[in-house]
C-alpha cells in the first residue's frame, strides 16, 4: 500500500510538472522562430527569465500579472465544472471595473477601507450581473452561452467607451482639447495597499485566499456539489431533485463575479482609474481570455490555478521584457504564447494516460467521475 | 492525496508572495542594477564605440499600435528615423521601441523598465499612458519623459507633454473636401468619439461648413481602432449616401481607403502620409511631424531642462504639415484656396469654432 | 429624419452592405458548423482567418494573381486545420482551449509575417464586382444581390451546398453520426478520426477563404489583427443558427443588416450616441434569439474527444 502511495506521489509530481515541460518544448519551437529573425535565442530567453523572475521587482510584476488571471481562472473553475463555457471574462471584467470605479469616484468622504471593501464588492456584483444575464438566457431561454458571452463582451466595450467619454469622464479632461476617455484618478486612500516597494498589491493575497474559498465552495458546500452535479449530468441531477436551471445561472453568475472582481482589483491595485483605448484588452490585458487558459492549465482546480496563473503571468511579463531587450516584434510574443497554450493543452494526454494506468494499478476507483456520481447519490439521499 | 498537494501549492504560492514582499530593496534599486548590464548591448555590441567623442542620445518609445500602421504610431516612428538620419546614425541618436503596447498595464512596465535602463528620453506615445507616467516619473528624477497626446505635465519637472492641433489639418482637409465634392456630400470616419480623433473630425466638419454650408458632412464612428472591416463598410455606406470625398482618422481607416480606391472616391488623410496606399485618389495628408517636438525636447534636455513644458504641434510651428499628393491633379484654384487656408490658420486670420 | 431610413437609397444601401458584411461570417461559420456537427468546437477560427487573410494578400501582392492568392489562403487554412485536427483528435486536447491557442498563434504569426515580408500597409486590386447579366439590371434588387464580387456570391452558394452535403449525402450522415454518437458510428465502421480530420480541415479552409474575402475581395488591404473579433462572432453565429446552414445564414444576415443599419443611423445623423449605435447588432442578435427561443440541441458529442473503448 505504501509503495503504491509513493509511486503515485512520484507520478503525480511528474503530472504537475508536465505544463512546465510542455512550455519548454514550445519555447524550443520559439527558438527556431527567433533564429529566423536573426536573434540569439539564449539571449532572448535569458531576458525572458530575467523579466519574469530576475529580481524581486520582476517577481512582483509577474505576480501582479498573475492576479487577474487567477481571479478569472477561479470563476472559470466554477463555470467549466458546471459545464458552462464562459468566454465573457473580458466584458465581465470591464463591467465590474466600471461599477467599482463609480463607487470610488462617488463616495469621496468615506473611509478608505470601507470604499475598498465596497468597491471590490461592486466589482463582484457588476461581473455577476454581466455573467448572470447569459446564465439566465441559457437556463431559461436556451440561448447558448458562447454566443451570448461573445456578444456581451462587445456590448461591454461600447458601454465603457460611452461612459468614459461622457458621463464618467475625468472632469479635468472635459476642459481640454484632448478629452482623453478616462475617469478621474482614485484618491490615494482608496487604493489597494501595496505589499512591498513594488507594484505588488493586496489583490494578489486576496486572490490566493479566494482560491482556497473556491476550493471549499466547490468541494465542501452543497452549492458546489450541485453545480458540479449539474455539470456532470444534468438529467441525473434533475431526477435527484436539483434545480438545474438555477444552478446553471449560479455557475455563470459566480464565474462572471470573479472576473468582475478581477476588473475591480486591476483598477484599485494597478491603474487607479479607468482608461479606454476602444478595446477591452487595453484595460484587461486579455486576462478574461488568458484566465481560461490558466484555469485549464490548473486542471480546473482552484488551488492548482495558483501556480498555473503564475506560470502564465511569468510568461507574459517575461515575453514583454524579451521584446524590449532583443527588440523582437511583439507579434512573435503573441504567437509564442499561442504555441505554449497548444503545447500545454496537448501534453495533457500523457497525464491522462498515466492516470488511466494508475487507475488500473490501484483499482480503488477514486476517479473523479465516479466520486462525483457518489456525491450526486448522496445529494439524492439528502433530498 | 489531493489535499496534501493543495496545501503544498498554497504554501508555495504564499512563500513566493512573501519572498517578494520580504525583499527590502526599494523598487528602482534592483532594476537599476540590471540597467548597467543591459545598457551596453543595445547598440554598441556590433561596432566599436566611437571613442567617447560623441555621446549617443538614447531614446525609448512605447506605442499603442504597430510602427507601420500608417497612422498615429507610425508618425512617431517615422519622426525618430528621420532624426536619426539627420543626426548621422545610431552613434549619435539611437532609439528602441515597444509597439502594440495597447495594454496600459504592460506599457507601464515597459516605461519603468526603459527608465531603469538609463535612456535619456522615454516617450510614452499614447494618451492612455498618462496615469502610469505620473507614477513612474518621480522615481527617476534624472530621466526625461514625454507624453502625448495631451498638454498635461502633472507639474512634474521631468515630464514633457505634446499634442497635435489635429483640427487644423482637419479643417484644411475639410476645405479641400468641400471644394472637390461634386455630389455635395462628403463622409468622415472615426474610431471612438473622443480625443485626437474627435478633434480632427470636428475640425474637418468645420472646414467643410466654412467653405460651403450646403455640403452635407456625414460622420461615422465605428467604435473601434482595429475593426478594418467595419471601417470599410462605413466607407461603403458613405459612398451609398452619395459621398465622393472621404476622410478618416486612426489606424483602421486603411480599410476605408481600400474601398475609396476601389470606387474612385477621393480621400484626404491624416496622421501619416497615406498616399502610397492609393496614389490615384489620395488628395493630401495632414502629417504629424513629431520630430519638431522631439528635437525641441532634446535641446531642452541638453540645456538641463528635463520637463515641465508642453508642446502643441500646429501648422504654424511646422509640427503639422499638409503634404499634397504630387500624383493627384489638384485644380489650381482649390490648391490656392487650401494654401490660403493654411496661411490663414497660421497667421490667425482664420479661427476654427469647434462644437 | 427617421423617415430618411425608409428611403429607397438607404434601404438598398443597408441591404447591399449587409450582404457584403455577412460574407466572411458565412464562410467561417459554415466551416465551423461542419466541425461542430462532427463534435469538434474550434475557437481558433479568428487565427485561421488572419493567417488566411495574410496569405491571400501576400501571394496576390507578389504574383498579381487573385486565384493563386485564394489558393494560398485555402492551403494555409488547411494546414492550420490539420494541426488543429492532430491536437484535438489524436492528442485529445480540450477543444475550446486549444482553439484559443491557435487563435493567439494566428494573431501573432500573421502580424509577424506581415512585418517581415511586407513591412508596410499596401493595397492590391481585389476581385472585381461581377454584375450578373439580366438580374443585375433589376432596380434595387440588382444593386443589392447581383452586383457584388465573386467571393460574395460564393458565400451564398456555399449555404445550400453545405445544407445538401450535411443532410442529403452519406458523408453528411457520417458527419452527424460522429457528432451525435461516435461510439455507435465507430461500431458501424465509420472512421471517427477520418471524419473529424475532414471536417476540421474543411473548416480551416473555409476560414482561410473568409480571411481572403476580406483581404483580396472586400477591403483589399491587410493590417495586423484586421479581423478584430470577427472569427468569434462567426462561432457565435453557429449557435444562433442551431447548427443548420440556413440558420447560420439567417444569423449572419441579421447581424450584418443591423450593423449596416447602425452605420446608416450615424450617417443620417439620428440623435443616438455612436457607441450605443455600435452596440445594436450585438444586442439585437441576443434579443432575436431570446424571442425565437428554439429548442435545438447541440450535437451530443460536441467537445468530447473520441476514444475507442478497450
Amino acid at each position: 500500500m505504501k509503495k503504491i502511495f509513493q509511486s503515485e506521489w512520484m507520478s503525480r509530481s511528474v503530472d504537475a510538472l508536465l505544463p512546465v515541460f510542455a512550455t519548454l518544448a514550445a519555447l524550443l519551437v520559439g527558438a527556431i522562430m527567433l533564429l529566423f529573425l536573426k536573434v540569439n535565442p539564449i539571449e532572448a530567453y535569458a531576458a525572458l527569465w530575467d523579466g519574469a523572475f530576475g529580481s524581486s521587482n520582476a517577481v512582483a510584476e509577474t505576480l501582479v500579472k498573475a492576479t487577474p488571471l487567477l481571479l478569472v481562472a477561479l470563476g472559470i473553475c466554477i463555470s467549466f465544472r458546471g459545464n458552462v463555457i464562459n468566454i465573457g471574462g473580458e466584458g465581465q471584467m470591464v463591467v465590474g471595473a466600471l461599477l467599482a470605479t463609480w463607487v470610488g469616484l462617488t463616495f469621496l468622504d468615506a473611509p478608505g477601507w470601507l470604499i475598498i471593501v465596497l468597491a471590490l464588492f461592486s466589482g463582484f456584483l457588476g461581473g455577476a450581473l454581466w455573467g448572470g444575464i447569459p446564465g439566465v438566457l441559457k437556463a431559461y431561454f436556451n440561448v447558448n452561452e458562447i454566443l451570448s458571452t461573445v456578444m456581451m463582451n462587445a456590448i461591454a466595450i461600447q458601454l465603457m467607451n460611452f461612459l468614459l467619454r461622457g458621463p464618467m469622464i475625468d472632469p479635468s479632461q472635459e476642459l481640454l482639447a484632448s478629452k482623453i476617455p478616462q475617469t478621474a484618478r482614485l484618491l490615494d486612500i482608496f487604493q489597494l495597499p501595496r505589499l512591498a516597494p513594488t507594484r505588488l498589491h493586496l489583490g494578489a493575497l486576496i486572490a490566493v485566499v479566494l482560491a482556497a474559498l473556491v476550493y471549499i465552495l466547490l468541494w465542501r458546500t452543497t452549492l458546489g456539489y450541485r453545480i458540479r452535479a449539474v455539470g456532470q449530468n444534468p438529467n441525473a441531477s434533475h431526477y435527484a431533485g436539483i434545480n438545474v436551471p438555477r444552478h446553471m445561472v449560479m455557475a455563470l453568475l459566480l464565474s462572471g463575479a470573479f472576473a468582475g472582481l478581477a476588473g475591480a482589483v486591476q483598477v484599485y491595485g494597478v491603474n487607479y482609474r479607468m482608461i479606454t483605448d476602444g478595446s477591452a484588452s487595453g484595460f484587461t490585458g486579455s486576462a478574461g481570455f488568458n484566465g481560461i487558459v490558466a484555469a485549464l492549465f490548473g486542471q480546473l482546480h482552484p488551488l492548482w490555478s495558483i501556480p498555473a496563473s503564475i506560470l502564465f503571468g511569468a510568461l507574459l511579463v517575461g515575453a514583454n521584457k524579451m521584446q524590449r531587450m532583443v527588440q523582437v516584434p511583439s507579434a512573435l510574443v503573441i504567437a509564442l504564447n499561442g504555441l505554449v497554450v497548444i503545447f500545454v493543452i496537448s501534453s495533457e494526454i500523457w497525464r491522462r494516460n498515466r492516470q488511466k494506468r494508475r487507475l488500473v494499478a490501484v483499482r480503488e476507483g477514486e476517479s473523479p467521475p465516479q466520486q462525483d456520481q457518489l456525491e450526486v447519490q448522496k445529494e439524492e439521499a439528502r433530498q | 492525496m489531493k489535499k496534501i498537494m493543495s496545501i503544498l501549492t498554497v504554501l508555495l504560492a504564499l512563500s513566493l508572495v512573501l519572498s517578494a514582499c520580504g525583499s527590502p530593496a526599494p523598487a528602482p534599486a534592483p532594476v537599476a542594477e540590471e540597467a548597467t548590464q543591459a545598457a551596453p548591448e543595445t547598440s554598441n555590441e556590433a561596432e566599436p564605440e566611437p571613442a567617447a567623442t560623441v555621446e549617443t542620445f538614447r531614446v525609448a518609445v512605447v506605442m499603442p499600435s504597430s510602427i507601420n500602421d500608417l497612422a498615429f504610431s507610425q508618425s512617431m516612428y517615422d519622426a525618430l528615423v528621420l532624426i536619426q538620419t539627420e543626426m548621422g546614425g545610431t552613434d549619435y541618436f539611437d532609439f528602441v521601441y515597444s509597439d502594440n503596447m495597447f495594454v496600459v498595464d504592460d506599457a507601464a512596465a515597459a516605461i519603468r523598465d526603459y527608465a531603469s535602463q538609463g535612456y535619456d528620453l522615454i516617450i510614452a506615445h499614447g494618451s492612455q499612458y498618462g496615469s502610469s507616467l505620473q507614477e513612474i516619473a518621480p522615481d527617476f528624477p534624472e530621466t526625461s519623459f514625454a507624453w502625448g497626446t495631451t498638454v498635461e505635465t502633472f507639474g512634474q519637472p521631468n515630464i514633457f507633454a505634446y499634442e497635435a492641433a489635429s483640427h487644423e489639418g482637419g479643417y484644411v482637409n475639410g476645405v479641400l473636401a468641400a471644394s472637390l465634392t461634386q455630389s455635395g456630400v462628403v463622409g468622415v470616419i472615426g474610431p471612438i468619439e473622443t480625443g485626437d480623433a474627435k478633434l480632427y473630425v470636428d475640425g474637418f466638419v468645420a472646414g467643410v461648413k466654412a467653405t460651403d454650408p450646403n455640403v452635407t458632412v456625414n460622420v461615422n464612428y465605428i467604435g473601434s481602432f482595429s475593426d478594418v472591416a467595419l471601417a470599410a463598410e462605413a466607407a461603403n455606406t458613405h459612398i451609398a449616401a452619395g459621398a465622393d470625398v472621404m476622410a478618416g482618422t486612426a489606424q483602421m481607416v486603411v480599410g476605408a481607403i481600400g474601398v475609396a480606391k476601389e470606387n474612385g472616391v477621393l480621400w484626404v488623410g491624416t496622421q501619416s502620409n497615406q498616399t502610397s496606399l492609393a496614389p490615384d485618389i489620395v488628395v493630401a495628408n495632414q502629417v504629424y511631424r513629431w520630430d519638431v517636438v522631439v528635437k525641441e525636447i532634446m535641446d531642452l534636455i541638453a540645456g538641463g531642462t528635463l520637463g515641465g513644458k508642453s508642446f502643441v504641434i500646429t501648422l504654424e510651428n511646422g509640427g503639422e504639415v499638409m503634404e499634397y499628393n504630387p500624383g493627384f491633379n489638384l485644380p489650381a484654384d482649390v490648391k490656392t484656396l487650401a494654401d490660403q487656408t493654411i496661411q490663414g490658420l497660421i497667421d490667425g486670420s482664420i479661427t476654427i469654432t469647434l462644437p | 429624419m427617421i423617415t430618411d431610413l425608409l428611403s429607397s437609397t438607404v434601404l438598398i444601401g443597408i441591404l447591399a452592405s449587409g450582404i457584403r458584411l455577412a460574407t466572411p461570417y458565412l464562410y467561417a461559420a459554415i466551416g465551423e458548423t461542419f466541425g461542430q456537427k462532427s463534435g469538434v468546437l474550434n475557437l481558433g477560427v479568428e487565427g485561421q482567418m488572419l493567417l488566411g487573410s495574410f496569405a491571400a494578400f501576400y501571394v496576390t501582392f507578389r504574383t498579381g494573381n487573385l486565384w493563386l492568392g485564394l489558393l494560398a489562403a485555402i492551403l494555409v487554412g488547411a494546414l492550420m486545420g490539420l494541426a488543429m485536427a492532430f491536437v484535438t483528435v489524436n492528442l485529445h486536447a480540450k477543444q475550446g482551449i486549444s482553439g484559443i491557442g491557435f487563435y493567439l498563434f494566428g494573431l501573432g504569426m500573421s502580424d509577424l509575417l506581415f512585418q517581415k515580408l511586407m513591412g508596410t500597409v499596401e493595397t492590391v486590386r481585389g476581385f472585381p464586382r461581377v454584375s450578373i447579366p439580366v438580374v443585375s439590371g433589376i432596380p434595387g434588387i440588382g444593386d443589392i444581390f447581383f452586383n457584388q464580387n465573386i467571393l460574395v456570391y460564393g458565400a451564398y452558394v456555399l449555404v445550400p451546398v453545405a445544407w445538401f452535403v450535411l443532410n442529403k449525402t452519406t458523408l453528411g450522415l457520417k458527419i452527424r453520426a460522429v457528432g451525435e454518437n461516435p461510439d455507435a458510428a465507430d461500431s458501424l465502421g465509420v472512421s471517427v478520426v477520418r471524419i473529424r480530420y475532414f471536417t476540421i480541415i474543411l473548416g480551416g479552409m473555409l476560414s482561410g477563404i473568409a480571411g481572403a474575402s476580406l483581404s483580396i475581395a472586400l477591403l483589399n488591404v491587410f493590417q495586423q489583427n484586421m479581423t478584430s473579433g470577427l472569427g468569434f462572432i462567426a462561432v457565435a453565429l453557429v449557435y444562433f443558427g442551431g447548427w443548420r446552414p440556413f440558420g447560420v445564414l439567417v444569423g449572419a444576415l441579421l447581424f450584418s443588416f443591423v450593423n449596416s443599419l447602425q452605420l446608416w443611423i450615424q450617417v443620417l445623423g439620428l440623435p443616438i450616441p455612436s457607441d450605443i449605435a455600435v452596440m445594436m447588432p450585438y444586442v439585437l442578435t441576443i434579443l432575436v434569439l431570446v424571442a425565437t427561443a428554439s429548442k435545438i440541441r447541440s450535437p451530443s458529442a460536441l467537445t468530447k474527444p473520441f476514444e475507442r473503448e478497450g
